[in-house]
C-alpha cells in the first residue's frame, strides 16, 4: 500500500503567546510505521492530539483517508484508534467490561471473539475478569493496546506505547505490533522516548524540536546525517540545541 | 446519531455504578435519608402546630420531586466526571463518539436514575407517611417531566463549566441545584419571596412545578396547566441555551487543548 493515509499541512498551534507547533507538514503512507520523536515539549503530543481531533489547530489542515478531519471526524475516527500509557480505562470496570464498551462504541462485529483474541495476543487472557484498576501498569498498558486494536484500525496512533513495560514485554509488544501491521496492513504513528522501539519498529522517523520538524528519514539516514551510530545521540543533540534549525 | 454508541456509554456508567457502593448510595441511600428526615420534621411540626392544612403532603411531595430534579441533574455531570476521574476522557473523545451522543447518553442516564429514585421514594412515602404521589394523577407525570427537563438543562450547564474549567469546577455537579433552590419555591410559595426574587422565581421552571403541585394539592386545578405550560416553555428555552453553551465551551476546551490536559 502506498497511498497517503495521513496528510498534515502547515499545522500550527498557539496557546496564547506560546507556539506549541509551527508550520508542521508531513504525510504517512499506508502500511508505514512512523515514529514522532522529540524531547519533552517538542510538540509531539500536541500534534497527536490535533490529529485525533482533541485539540483544534490554530491553522493548517489534517487529512486522514482523504477526508478533512474537522469535517468528517466521526467517519475518520471509526477507522482510527489510539493508545497511550498515560490514558486509562475506567478502573472499577472489569477488563472484559471495558473492552465490551469500546467494542460497542466501534461497532465490532463479533466482540466476544475479538476480545478473547486480543487478550490472548497480549498474554492477559487470565485477567479477563479482573478489575482494571487492580492491574499493574504493564498490564494496563497491554489492556490499552487491546482497546486500540479492537476495531482493526487502518491508522493506529500510539503515545509512548511501551513506556511502562519491562524490556521483555516491550519486545513482545513491538513484535505484536509488527505482526498486526503485516497481517492487517495497518498504518502506525507513534511517539516514543525508547530508541530501541524506534529502531526496531519504525520505517521512518520524524524528529520534532520546538514545535517544528528538524529531521526526517529512516533511522539509518538520520544517524548518517548526524554522523553517529546511535539514535540516542541524535536525540540528545537535538534536545540540547537552542535553535529551531539543526545544522 | 448512533444508538449503539449511546447504548455503550450507558452500559459503561451502569457498570461503574454497579461496582461502586458510593455511587449506588446516590440512588438508594441519600434520597431515602432525605425523605425520612423531612418526613419526621413534618410530623413534629404537625404535633406542635397543625395550622397548615395538608402540610405533610406539601413537604413530602416537594422532597420527592426535588430529588427527581437533583438526581437527573447530578448524573448528567457525574457521567462526565467519571471519565475525567478515571482518565478515560481521551479514549472516549478519540473514539467516533459525537458530542450529542455523549449528551444523549447522559440524559438517558439522568432519566433512568431519577426514575429509580422516584419509585423508591414513592414507596417509602406510602409506607411511612401514607403519601401516594399517584394521587396527583396525570398532572404528576407532567410536573415530574418538567423537573427532569430542568435537571437535564442545569446538568448540561454544569458539565459545560466543568469541561471549560476542569476538575476545579467539579463541585458544581453537586452545588448547582442548591444555587437555584431558594428561587425554586420548593418548600414555600413564590409569594413569600421578596419582590425582586419573585421575578427571578417566575423564570425558574421548578418554581412553576412546585407552585403547580401545591395548587393541585389544594384542589386549585384550574391554574395547574398554566404552571405546566410556563415550566415547559422555559425548559425548552433553557435546554436550547444549555446546548449552545455546552457546544461553545466544548469548542473552547478543544482550542485550548484542555480535554487532553485534564487527562495527562
Amino acid at each position: 500500500m502506498l497511498e497517503t493515509i495521513l496528510k498534515v499541512e502547515s499545522l500550527n498551534k498557539q496557546f496564547g503567546n506560546f507556539t506549541a507547533v509551527e508550520d508542521l507538514s508531513f504525510s504517512v503512507r499506508g502500511g508505514e510505521i512512523v515514529g514522532l520523536l522529540g524531547a519533552n515539549g517538542a510538540g509531539k503530543t500536541t500534534t497527536i492530539h490535533m490529529l485525533l481531533g482533541l485539540t483544534k489547530p490554530t491553522a493548517g489542515a489534517v487529512t486522514i483517508f482523504g477526508e478533512n478531519l474537522e469535517e468528517s471526524r466521526v467517519s475518520i475516527l471509526q477507522r482510527v484508534n489510539f493508545a497511550s500509557s498515560y490514558v486509562h480505562l475506567p478502573y472499577n470496570l472489569r477488563v472484559v467490561e471495558n473492552l465490551k464498551v469500546f467494542a460497542k462504541i466501534y461497532g465490532v462485529a463479533k466482540p466476544g471473539e475479538k476480545i478473547d483474541e486480543l487478550l490472548e495476543m497480549f498474554e492477559i487472557a487470565h485477567l479477563k475478569f479482573k478489575t482494571s484498576g487492580m492491574l499493574s501498569s504493564g498490564e494496563q498498558t497491554r489492556l490499552n493496546l487491546c482497546k486500540a486494536l479492537l476495531n482493526d484500525p487502518a491508522l493506529l496512533v500510539l503515545d509512548e506505547p511501551t513506556a511502562s513495560l519491562d524490556p521483555d514485554l516491550a519486545d513482545k509488544v513491538r513484535k505484536i505490533l509488527k505482526r498486526v501491521k503485516e497481517e492487517k496492513g495497518m498504518t502506525v504513528l507513534t511517539t516514543s522516548h525508547n530508541m530501541l522501539d524506534v529502531v526496531e519498529l519504525c520505517d521512518r522517523i520524524i524528529f520534532m524540536h520546538l514545535g517544528a520538524i528538524v529531521a526526517e528519514g529512516s533511522s539509518e539516514e538520520i544517524m548518517t546525517r548526524f554522523g553517529t551510530d546511535s539514535l540516542e545521540d541524535v536525540f540528545i543533540r537535538i534536545a540540547r540545541t537552542k535553535e529551531k534549525v539543526i545544522a | 446519531m448512533c444508538w449503539n454508541r449511546i447504548y455503550a456509554l450507558i452500559m459503561k456508567y451502569v457498570y461503574i455504578c454497579s461496582r461502586n457502593t458510593f455511587r449506588a448510595m446516590d440512588i438508594f441511600f441519600w434520597p431515602i435519608m432525605d425523605l425520612l428526615m423531612w418526613g419526621f420534621v413534618t410530623m413534629y411540626m404537625l404535633k406542635v402546630s397543625n395550622t397548615v392544612p395538608g402540610l405533610i403532603t406539601f413537604l413530602i411531595g416537594a422532597v420527592i420531586m426535588w430529588n427527581v430534579f437533583y438526581r437527573a441533574q447530578q448524573v448528567v455531570c457525574i457521567s462526565f466526571l467519571e471519565d475525567l476521574w478515571s482518565r478515560n476522557l481521551l479514549n472516549i473523545f478519540t473514539a467516533p463518539v459525537q458530542v450529542r451522543e455523549f449528551v444523549t447518553a447522559a440524559y438517558i442516564l439522568g432519566l433512568m436514575q431519577a426514575s429509580i429514585v422516584l419509585v423508591i421514594m414513592s414507596l417509602v412515602a406510602v409506607v411511612f407517611y401514607g403519601f401516594n404521589i399517584l394521587d396527583l394523577g396525570i398532572y404528576a407525570g407532567m410536573l415530574l417531566a418538567n423537573l427532569m427537563l430542568m435537571g437535564w438543562a442545569l446538568g448540561l450547564v454544569a458539565t459545560a463549566l466543568i469541561v471549560r474549567w476542569g476538575p476545579q469546577a467539579e463541585v458544581l455537579a453537586w452545588a448547582v441545584p442548591f444555587l437555584v433552590q431558594p428561587v425554586s419555591a420548593v418548600f414555600y410559595p413564590i409569594s413569600v419571596l421578596p419582590q425582586p426574587l419573585q421575578v427571578v422565581a417566575s423564570m425558574v421552571p421548578a418554581a412553576h412545578v412546585f407552585e403547580g403541585m401545591r395548587a393541585l394539592m389544594t384542589g386549585n386545578e384550574a391554574i395547574v396547566w398554566g404552571h405546566i405550560g410556563s415550566a415547559f416553555l422555559l425548559n425548552l428555552l433553557y435546554l436550547a441555551g444549555a446546548g449552545l453553551l455546552f457546544r461553545f465551551l466544548f469548542e473552547q476546551a478543544r482550542e485550548k487543548g484542555l480535554l487532553a490536559k485534564y487527562c495527562s
